[in-house]
């Protein structure tokens, strides 16, 4: 009998829990939900949100902190249920115009004082659709080869201020010292989109290769992606690292922080990362230069940015631009030059930043990052006219399924699963089924 | 001869049984001396086994996130779904064992094919139901998922345990005046007791490992700690450190609490295996 009673107070007492929990879930009014990923400049403007709790106190911040691939998920789910968990989300410049035209985002207008045009045009006009500006960055990227001046000088060799790919793999080849560990050159190896496909598209613009022609038909087998190509598969064997197949960002980060790698051509971000004594062994052994430039020369070249916006779904969409124009706002660019040194200011967003002497000083790189932003040309022509826009990634739904296939395609011919040309024709294939498909291609 | 021969195999297999053993466990010892490195520790090549141990990590963590509010969200949402699931289960597992029909067998396979179907395939209709019945981010939200998600494998393993429980015992309950409920809390649960024990341990442990339902369903007043390890992935910068960091304090309690009642787990699983 006594097990009996325990049982119905165990009950009794799980009820009211779970009942407790439910009700502690109710969102009180004025609270600000923000989905966003953890990065360093999300980190700090976190830490510094604090300022904004205090000048409003009827507004309240909640975040939530995701995973990159977990956050997209989570907030298409949301925003296309129109759940409105979120009242603020952080999304890159490859869905905003995206969203905006299905109707999920909310305008975004802020007053006289945001100074709307000190924010880079590029980047500015990454997150406009129709004319009407749908997100505020807090952080932007472009592309820039790194290098070690240490290894440079030893192998006697100098990087031009506007390196070629073919000086590129020279250079390689010189300090490649596979017996020490160093590799003369480190790309993204890894599937994905975002991943070796952000790196291959820029590398395919430059060499005069592109997705697709107007006619929406892909261009895979063209000479201009197989020089491309070959071009990588053949500087990532003779010169890059072991099981470079798994190497993204990160990993790569990782194999020149510690001393090897010799180049490594990738997002601007790394600038900050590879400076930083903290972070990097090579701090003071760092070199920059811009992007290598291919046969065509000209073309897009990379810009990615993560900025917040409102989805419509949200209950507080007028607090939530309270919040977005003070976090991307020049005010709090000072304040994170006040609170965490000029370093920390959030790169690639606006103009005033680079005019800031003190934060040249502090950022030796910073005008590679500016002159890489404002040539990054998304809208820009390839060699052929092309029906999208975008630089490292093609603009359109279909483009995160597609890009990640052919990511797949592409590193099958690391590991050498696939010669350069059969990746390319299934490549083809590959893209012209899921056109097909998707209705955009007939 | 023939004790030499036995000792050399009983040396063998403790040999091979010690093997696995640290092969099983070499991810978890890593993850743990990974979260007392640096950063630049942590991604150093070749690894480092020997270094000045930190604590940097998990004070960057600490400062971070609530970890006691992931904690307790995963408490909650974890034994809650396992009561529920075992009050649940009891019942269905007795009669399936005691009182069978012609469509007992067809009904468990049924049960046990829910768990082949991934996730990922009914995360629209669970999620628009969460959000029609304002359980999205809610632990009993989350709580009703995961014991859904468990209940037809605690049915299934109730039903062994209670199948290996001699019929006339429970007859010999019957003849002394015992009605069904309590036939089957006073003769049928006490001696399938270390069974329903370790059944509980399973599907405590199988819902605080679940992250598929809690990334989807909550996101920051019922998150728990599988969302807060999610939390330390970064795009772009070094995270290893953190990431161990923030894993260790994560697997730490259920792990504890696993090594500590490994004895009833055992024994439980073992139970009738030996008539």
């Amino acid at each position: 009998m006594s097990r009996l009673k325990a049982t119905r107070t165990a009950i009794c007492t799980l009820a009211l829990l779970l009942a407790g929990s439910t009700l502690s879930s109710a969102e009180a009014a004025g609270t600000l939900t923000i989905a966003t990923v953890n990065n360093g400049d999300m980190i700090v403007m976190r830490q510094l949100s604090q300022e904004f709790e205090k000048a409003h106190p009827d507004i309240h911040l909640n975040w939530v902190t995701l995973e990159e691939n977990v956050l997209r998920q989570r907030v298409t789910t949301d925003i296309a249920m129109k759940t409105g968990q979120f009242d603020i989300v952080t999304i890159g410049n490859y869905e905003v115009p995206i969203w905006a035209r299905r109707g999920w985002l909310t305008e975004i207008k802020p007053d006289a004082a945001y100074d709307v045009n000190d924010i880079l045009p590029p980047v500015r006009d990454s997150l406009t659709a129709d004319g009407k500006l749908y997100a505020l960055p807090f952080y932007a990227e472009s592309v820039m080869t790194y290098y070690r001046k240490d290894l440079f000088q030893k192998a006697g060799l100098t990087m031009p201020d506007a390196p070629t790919y073919d000086q590129i793999r020279q250079f390689a080849d010189k300090i490649t010292d596979k017996g020490n560990q160093v590799y003369g050159i480190c790309l993204r190896g890894k599937p994905g989109w975002g991943e070796n496909m952000a790196y291959i598209s820029s590398l395919a613009n430059t060499f005069g290769a592109q997705w697709f022609d107007m006619s929406w038909k892909p261009t895979m087998t063209s000479d201009a992606w197989k020089a491309a190509l070959n071009w990588y598969v053949s500087a990532m064997k003779a010169d890059g690292p072991p099981g470079a197949t798994s190497n993204g960002f990160n990993e790569n980060l990782a194999l020149f922080a510690s001393g090897h790698c010799g180049i490594w051509i990738d997002s601007t971000v790394a600038g900050g990362l590879l400076f930083d004594p903290k972070q990097s062994q090579v701090a003071d052994k760092v070199g920059f230069a811009p992007s290598p430039k291919g046969p065509y020369g000209k073309g897009p070249t990379w810009l990615w940015s993560w900025s917040l916006a409102i989805p419509v779904s949200s209950h507080q969409s007028a607090d939530a631009q309270t919040f977005i124009t003070w976090a991307t706002s020049k005010d709090y660019v000072k304040l994170v030059a006040a609170q965490k040194g000029w370093v920390a200011v959030p790169a690639g967003t606006r103009a005033s930043t680079y005019a800031a002497p003190e934060y040249v000083k502090a950022a030796p790189f910073a005008s590679f990052v500016l002159n890489a932003i404002k040539t990054a040309d998304p809208n820009g022509q390839t060699a052929q006219p092309r029906p999208y826009t975008g630089a490292q990634f093609v603009g359109i739904p279909e483009f995160q399924a597609i890009g990640t296939q052919v990511g797949q395609t592409v590193a099958a011919t690391l590991s050498d699963q696939m010669t350069v040309d059969q990746a390319l024709t299934s490549a083809q294939a590959s893209i012209t089924r899921a056109l097909r498909q998707s209705g955009r291609a007939r | 001869m023939a004790l030499k021969t036995k000792t050399s195999t009983r040396i063998g297999v403790t040999a091979l049984g010690w093997s696995i053993a640290l092969w099983l466990f070499f991810p978890i010892f890593w993850m743990i001396l990974t979260s007392f490195k640096s950063e630049v520790q942590a991604i150093s090549t070749p690894p480092k086994l020997f270094f000045m141990p930190t604590l940097s990590s998990y004070g960057e963590v600490f400062e971070r996130a609530s970890y006691w509010h992931f904690a307790l969200n995963t408490v909650i949402v974890s034994v809650g779904a396992t009561a529920i699931a075992v009050v649940l289960a009891v019942p269905a597992a007795y009669s399936m064992a005691f009182l069978p029909s012609k469509r007992t067998r067809g009904i468990l396979l049924w049960m046990l094919s829910t768990r082949m179907l991934p996730p990922v395939g009914v995360l629209v209709p669970i999620y628009l139901l969460a959000r029609n019945t304002h359980l999205l981010d809610t632990c009993t939200g989350l709580a009703v998922v995961d014991m859904l998600t468990n209940l037809p494998i605690i049915v299934w393993m109730l039903y062994t345990f209670f199948r290996e429980v001699p019929a006339p015992i429970l007859e010999a309950g019957r003849m002394d005046g015992a009605t069904r409920w309590q036939e089957m809390t006073m003769v049928l649960l006490p001696l399938a007791l270390p069974g329903i024990a370790s059944t509980a341990l399973l599907s405590l442990i199988l819902c605080w490992n679940e992250a598929f339902w809690s990334l989807n369903l909550t996101s920051s007043h019922a998150a728990p700690l599988t969302a807060f390890i999610a939390s330390f992935s970064s795009p772009e910068g070094l995270f290893f450190g953190k990431l161990s960091a923030a894993s260790t304090l994560a697997v730490a309690p259920i792990l504890v609490f696993g090594w500590i009642s490994q004895k009833q787990l055992v024994r439980g699983l073992t139970f009738g295996a030996v008539k």
